[in-house]
C-alpha cells in the first residue's frame, strides 16, 4: 500500500501532509511512529480510572499527533473528546459515545498504517 | 565554538519532538524534555548554550506557562528566546504566552517551512542581540574607563602639586562610597539611588580641584598659614566650583552639578561655622557632607608634612569627639558602625584594582538600566570559570554539590554523582535520595536552614553529620557557602559546598577517647579519668560543697561463686546503671576496679539525704541476689586534694566493713588513725 492509498482508507488529507512534511519517506517514518505512541493507551487507562485530567491530556496529545500527520478522521473524533473533557470535574454520559468513536477510528488508522 | 547551536524542544509527545527534530537536526543540536520540570533542569545546566526553546503548553507535571514563569524568575528568558508550539489557537493562550515573554508562536500541525523559517530567524535575532549587547558593553566599558581616567589625571595633578601621595583621591572615593551605602541602609531621608552613589563617588575626585589656582608657595608652605594666606587657601572651594561651572555648555551634566556642590561646600560645617558660605545643617548638600567627612578621615589617617598619620581608631575617636569639625550625626553613626570595614578596605586598596572594580560595577549597572543583558564577554568568562571548577572538583575526590534555591535542586559533580550512585541533577532534593537517604532528613533540613539564615557577610557554614555513603554509615564534615545575589537587598540564591569523609579520624578519636576514659564493663569512668576530673572540680570549687563517696560490695565474691561470673558482671552493670540514674550530670561516677566504686557529687547544706537515697537504691534485691555495700563518705570541708579525700572515704568505708557491713558512714576525726587494707 502506498502512503497516498493509506491516507485514502483511513480518511486523512494526503495533500495537506505532503505540503507540510515534503516527502513520502518522512510521512511514512512518522506514521510508523504512531504505532508506538502511548497516548491512546494512556487515554484508555485514564478513562477507566475516571482520571479526567489525565484523560484530557492524553486525548489532547492524540489529537496533536493526528493533526501533525493530517489523519483528519481520528483527529476529529479525538478533538471532540478533548473538548468534552476540557476543564471537567466529573465523568458524564456524553463521554462514552465520544470515546467509542475514538476507539473505532483509532483501530481503523492502526490497521491502515500496519499495511504500509 | 564550531559545534552546532542547541535547541531545546519541550513537548510531552515523543512524536511531536521527533517531528521537530527531523526538521531541525540538520542545522541544530537538539535537546529534548518531556515536561517543564525536565526543561528547567536542562536550562539550568545549559543556560549558556541553548539558543532557542520550543515549548508546548499542555504538559503533565509542569505546563508551558509555568515553565515560562520559571524562566522569568531565573532571568533565562532574556538569553533564551522561546517559541510556543501548540494546537491551542485560542487568542487568550497566545496573549498569555506573549505576556510571559515568548517571542513567537507556531501552531500545530507543523509545516516544515514555517518551523524552519521561524526558528532560523529567531535564532539569528537572538545572536544579533547578543552581539550588539556585547559591543555595547565593551563600548561603555571603554568610555567609562576613559572618563574615570580623565578625572583621575585631573585630580592627581592637583595632588602632586600639593605634594600628596595620589592615593588621597582613591581613599576619599572609597570612604565616600562606604558612607553613602551605610547612609542609604540607615535612612531613607536622602533619596540615593545606586546611580547617585556612583556619581557622587566619581565627583568626589574633584573636591580639591580648585587648589590648582592657589599659588604653590602657599599650598606647600610647611609652617602655619598667616590669616591672609589662610583666606587665599580657603578660596580653593569657590575656585573649584567656578571652574566646573564655567565649562561651556556642560552646566547641566549631573557630574558637573554634583562636582560643583562638592568643590564649593566640602569645608562647610554642620553647625554653620564652615566656609565659604556658612551653610548650616541640611542646607549643605549630602554629597558635600559625605565628601567632607571622607576628606577629614583620610587626612587624619595619612601622613602630612605637618603631622604624623593617626591610627584609624584614633581618627574615628577624634572625629566623634568633635575635634575635627562638626558633622551630620547620622553620618557620624555611619562612620562609627563601619569603622572596621573602612579600615580593612583602605588597607587593601591598591590603585589598579580599585579602578577596574569600580568600572565593572558601573558597566554592569549601565547595562541593567539600559535593558541589555550579560554580554558574551561575561558569558565566556563564566564558561571558563565553570570548566575550571569542574576540573578542580573532579580532581579533589571530594563530594561537591551545588544547591539552587529556586527551582529547588541539587547539582553534583560528575565524580560525586558516580560515587553516590545518584543523578547529577536532583530536582526537589528534600524528597530525593540525596535529602532522605544520603543525609538524614532532619540533618539535611538543618543544613538548608543554616544556609538560608546566613548573611552575605557570614555565609560559611559547617558541621559534622553521619551520612549514608554507598550503604555505609560514614561520619562526614559538611562545609558550604551560601550564595547571595549582589542586589539590594541581597537575595538568597543557593549554596555550594563539599562533603569530606572524616569517618576514619572520628572513629579512631572516639575509640581512643573511650579507651582512655571509660571502664569497659560499666561505661562509667575509670579511676584515672575520674581522678583528673575531680581534681579540676576541686580546684574550681570556690563556694561549692562536694562529697566523695567510696563503696564496695560486701558479698560480691558470693555472687560470683554461687551464680557465676556472668552474673557477677550483670550485678556490676546494674550497680553502674543505678548510680547513673541517681546522680546529676555534673557529678562524677567511676568504677575504680573490681567491685569498688566512687561517686563525687555536689550538694548544698547537708549531703546526708542524697547519700541515704543512693544507698537505699543500691541495696536492693537483684534477681534473687541481695546487694549489700559498705559505703564511706568524705565531705570536702577545706580538703583540696583528691588523694586525701579518697583516703578519708576509704577509711570510713573500712570502718563500716569492720562494724557489721551494709551501711554508710561519714568520715570524722575519730577515724584518723584507721589503717585500711590499702595501707
Amino acid at each position: 500500500m502506498t502512503v497516498k492509498e493509506c491516507y485514502e482508507v483511513m480518511k486523512g488529507d494526503y495533500d495537506d501532509v505532503i505540503s507540510r512534511l515534503r516527502t513520502d519517506d518522512r510521512v511514512k517514518k512518522f506514521l510508523l511512529k504512531v504505532l508506538d505512541d502511548t497516548s491512546f493507551s494512556t487515554l484508555c487507562k485514564a478513562l477507566e480510572e475516571k482520571n479526567i485530567e489525565e484523560a484530557f491530556r492524553a486525548a489532547h496529545t492524540l489529537k496533536g499527533v493526528c493533526k501533525n500527520l493530517s489523519i483528519d478522521n481520528l483527529a476529529y473524533s479525538a478533538s471532540n473528546l478533548t473538548e468534552a473533557l476540557r476543564g471537567r470535574q466529573d465523568y458524564g454520559d456524553d463521554i462514552d459515545p465520544l470515546f467509542k468513536k475514538v476507539k473505532k477510528d483509532y483501530a481503523l488508522t492502526m490497521a491502515c498504517i500496519q499495511m504500509l | 565554538m564550531n559545534s552546532k547551536k542547541k535547541i531545546l524542544i519541550v513537548d510531552d509527545s515523543e512524536m511531536n519532538r521527533a517531528l521537530l527534530e527531523d526538521m531541525l537536526s540538520d542545522d541544530y543540536e537538539i535537546l529534548e524534555a518531556e515536561n517543564g520540570m525536565e526543561a528547567t533542569t536542562i536550562m539550568h545546566s545549559h543556560e549558556l548554550d541553548i539558543c532557542l526553546v520550543l515549548l508546548d503548553i499542555v504538559m503533565p507535571v509542569m505546563d508551558g506557562f509555568d515553565t515560562l514563569a520559571m524562566m522569568n524568575k531565573n532571568g533565562w528568558i532574556k538569553n533564551m528566546p522561546v517559541i510556543m508550539i501548540s494546537a491551542e489557537t485560542a487568542s487568550t493562550y497566545m496573549d498569555r504566552a506573549y505576556s510571559l515573554g515568548a517571542v513567537d508562536y507556531i501552531s500545530r500541525p507543523f509545516d516544515e517551512r514555517t518551523v524552519r523559517h521561524r526558528v532560523d530567524s529567531n535564532v539569528i535575532l537572538g545572536e544579533k542581540q547578543k552581539e550588539l549587547s556585547s559591543r555595547l558593553t565593551n563600548q561603555i566599558f571603554e568610555k567609562e574607563k576613559d572618563n574615570r581616567l580623565m578625572i583621575e589625571i585631573l585630580s592627581h595633578i592637583v595632588e602632586f602639586r600639593n605634594g600628596e601621595s595620589g592615593l588621597h583621591v582613591l581613599h576619599v572615593h572609597t570612604i565616600t562610597e562606604l558612607l553613602l551605602k551605610a547612609l542609604k541602609n540607615k535612612t531613607d531621608k536622602y533619596p540615593l539611588t545606586q546611580k547617585d552613589i556612583s556619581l557622587i563617588c566619581n565627583a568626589s575626585a574633584l573636591h580639591d580641584v580648585g587648589k590648582i589656582s592657589i599659588p604653590s608657595e602657599i599650598l606647600n608652605k610647611p609652617g602655619r598659614f598667616t590669616p591672609e594666606e589662610f583666606e587665599i587657601m580657603k578660596g580653593h572651594t569657590v575656585e573649584g566650583a567656578k571652574m566646573l561651572k564655567d565649562i561651556p555648555f556642560r552646566e547641566n551634566e549631573p557630574l558637573i552639578k554634583i562636582g560643583y556642590q562638592i568643590c564649593r561646600w566640602h569645608h562647610e560645617r554642620y553647625d554653620g561655622r564652615g566656609y565659604p558660605d556658612g551653610l548650616k545643617g541640611e542646607e549643605i548638600p549630602i554629597a558635600a557632607q559625605v565628601v567632607a567627612l571622607a576628606d577629614v578621615y583620610d587626612a587624619l589617617t595619612s601622613k602630612r608634612v605637618y603631622k604624623p598619620a593617626y591610627t584609624p581608631e584614633k581618627a574615628v575617636e577624634m572625629i566623634l569627639n568633635g575635634e575635627c569639625g562638626v558633622f551630620n550625626p547620622l553620618l557620624l553613626e555611619c562612620l562609627k558602625d563601619n569603622a572596621e570595614q573602612l579600615k580593612t578596605e583602605l588597607y587593601v586598596l591598591s590603585v589598579g584594582n580599585a579602578t577596574d572594580k569600580e568600572i565593572q560595577k558601573t558597566v554592569a549597572h549601565a547595562l541593567k538600566t539600559d535593558g541589555t543583558d550579560a554580554s558574551n564577554r561575561t558569558i565566556r568568562l563564566l564558561e571558563h570559570e565553570r570548566m575550571k571548577s569542574k576540573i578542580l572538583s573532579d580532581l579533589s575526590r571530594e563530594i561537591m554539590f551545588e544547591y539552587t534555591a529556586s527551582p529547588e535542586m541539587v547539582t553534583l559533580s560528575d565524580w560525586s554523582a558516580d560515587l553516590l550512585g545518584l543523578p547529577v541533577t536532583i530536582v526537589n532534593p528534600k524528597e530525593s535520595e540525596f535529602g532522605k537517604r544520603v543525609f538524614k532528613r532532619k540533618d539535611f533540613e538543618e543544613i538548608l536552614n543554616k544556609l538560608k539564615n546566613s548573611t552575605p557577610d557570614k555565609s560559611d557554614i559547617s558541621g559534622k553529620y553521619m551520612l549514608d555513603i554507598k550503604g555505609e554509615k560514614t561520619w562526614c564534615k559538611i562545609i558550604a557557602k551560601a550564595m547571595w545575589s549582589d542586589t539590594e537587598p541581597p537575595e538568597y540564591e543557593g549554596a555550594i559546598g563539599k562533603i569530606i569523609d572524616i569517618n576514619d579520624e572520628t572513629e579512631e578519636m572516639k575509640l581512643l577517647e573511650e579507651k582512655a576514659n571509660l571502664d569497659f564493663r560499666t561505661g562509667l569512668l575509670n579511676h584515672e579519668a575520674a581522678k583528673s576530673k575531680i581534681t579540676s572540680l576541686l580546684a574550681s570549687a570556690k563556694n561549692k560543697q562536694y562529697a566523695l563517696v567510696f563503696f564496695d560490695l560486701d558479698n560480691f565474691k558470693q555472687a560470683n561463686d554461687v551464680y557465676g561470673h556472668l552474673f557477677g558482671d550483670e550485678v556490676l552493670e546494674h550497680i553502674a546503671a543505678t548510680i547513673k540514674k541517681n546522680i546529676r550530670r555534673t557529678d562524677v561516677a567511676a568504677r575504680i576496679g573490681g567491685d569498688e566504686f566512687i561517686i563525687f557529687m555536689g550538694y548544698r547544706g547537708t549531703v546526708e539525704p542524697q547519700i541515704k537515697r543512693i544507698f537505699e537504691s543500691l541495696t536492693v534485691d537483684f534477681k534473687g541476689f541481695p546487694i549489700k555495700v559498705s559505703m564511706g563518705v568524705a565531705c570536702m570541708d577545706g580538703v583540696q586534694d583528691y588523694d586525701t579525700l579518697f583516703e578519708m572515704a576509704d577509711k570510713a568505708a573500712y570502718s563500716v566493713k569492720r562494724s557489721g557491713k551494709n551501711s554508710y558512714r561519714f568520715y570524722d576525726d575519730s577515724l584518723k588513725d584507721v589503717v585500711t587494707d590499702r595501707g
